[in-house]
């Protein structure tokens, strides 16, 4: 089955990328396919390079790099609200591309179902 | 349909507008701080039994574990690990995050 | 993809202003106009605040999006549904709102929301 995932939380503030990347990571491992991470709202900060957790802590930024590069996954941040909060190219992680919010509605049309993780 | 409420329901209204709008049928799932909804004690006690009466009631087990609260489970409610949550998401048609 | 028609439903649960959910969500249902979906909009909660009539945001030093609620419907998004008790609950008659919407019982908006493919929640 081929899920589509929103995230609209940023990194550490909200448990919503932590239990969003779990999914993502418990459903590729039982065979299912991501069709793509879309990352809206202050989610966008889960793609910044310059995030540096303390070493005692998960990188939730660098985990998500690793997922997508492990199982080739789609990680999109949304272009409008990436460049109201200060995220763009030079500063995006590895991974992760920007785009429109046409992607996200792509995800809605192509995924068999679209799971939000917010506030 | 299965709904999926991340809050304390001492904090807001989530649980309370799932259980005022959504049709039975289907699953409630707990994550987060949701999870607190399901503990033995809690004055939400009374919306979990309707919640259990109309829903099949799940609870994420990392995140019950996670606040300490893993003792203190009501009986009927299922926990799941993430793998179980992702069955739970592909078994039904549609799902819903009262965000 | 092409051809494919879902039943797309946002989902308004948040006061306008105090937070950027509001206005985001109208970004991505605005967007959404151009893939040709079923596209509804759902008001609940403090969701229905977004809908009130007179919002004037000069004060805050923030845009008033609320007139662009009026213009979904030159994007032929025309199915604004919003909850009775949530609008009792605060006060508000649809009198008090900006658009002309469909209000539902809280019974017709589980059932509607029961119907949809995707629901977007912000």
């Amino acid at each position: 089955m081929k899920f589509g995932i929103l995230v609209n939380e940023g990194p550490y503030q909200h448990q919503a990328s932590d239990s969003a990347y779990l999914f993502c990571k418990a459903a590729l491992e039982k065979g299912h396919e991501i069709h793509r991470v879309f990352f809206y709202h202050d989610g966008v900060n889960n793609s910044s390079r310059l995030t540096e957790p303390p070493q005692d802590d998960r990188n939730i930024v660098n985990r998500w790099s690793k997922l997508a590069e492990e199982h080739k996954l789609d990680l999109v941040v949304c272009v409008a609200a990436a460049l109201r909060r200060g995220i763009q190219d030079e500063n995006l992680a590895p991974g992760f591309r920007i785009s429109g919010l046409g992607q996200l509605v792509e995800t809605g049309i192509e995924a068999d179902r679209t799971l939000t993780f917010g506030d | 349909m299965l709904h999926i409420i991340n809050k304390s329901p001492q904090e807001r209204n989530s649980l309370e507008s799932c259980l005022r709008v959504a049709q039975d049928g289907g699953t409630l799932l707990l994550i987060e701080d949701a999870v607190y909804a399901a503990t033995r004690g809690n004055a939400a006690a009374a919306k979990l039994r309707e919640a259990q009466s109309r829903f099949k009631v799940c609870v994420l087990q990392a995140d019950l574990e996670a606040r300490g609260m893993a003792d203190h489970l009501i009986d009927g409610v299922t926990t799941v690990d993430y793998g179980g949550f992702v069955d739970l998401a592909a078994q039904h048609k549609n799902c819903q995050s009262w965000l | 993809m092409e051809g494919i028609v879902k039943k797309f439903m946002f989902i308004n649960r948040k006061a306008p202003y105090g937070t950027i959910y509001a206005l985001e969500s109208l970004e991505v249902v605005l967007i959404s106009a151009a893939f040709d979906q079923d596209v509804s909009l759902a008001f609940v909660d403090d969701g229905v605040y977004q809908l009130k009539k007179g919002q004037q945001t000069k004060g805050i030093e923030t845009k008033n999006f609320s007139p662009t609620y009026r213009a979904l419907d030159g994007y032929d998004i025309e199915k604004l549904y919003v909850e009775q008790e949530s609008l009792e609950a605060r006060g508000l008659t649809e009198e008090d709102l900006l658009v002309d919407v469909t209000v539902l019982s809280r019974k017709e908006m589980g059932e509607m929301m029961e119907q949809q493919d995707v629901l977007l929640s912000f």
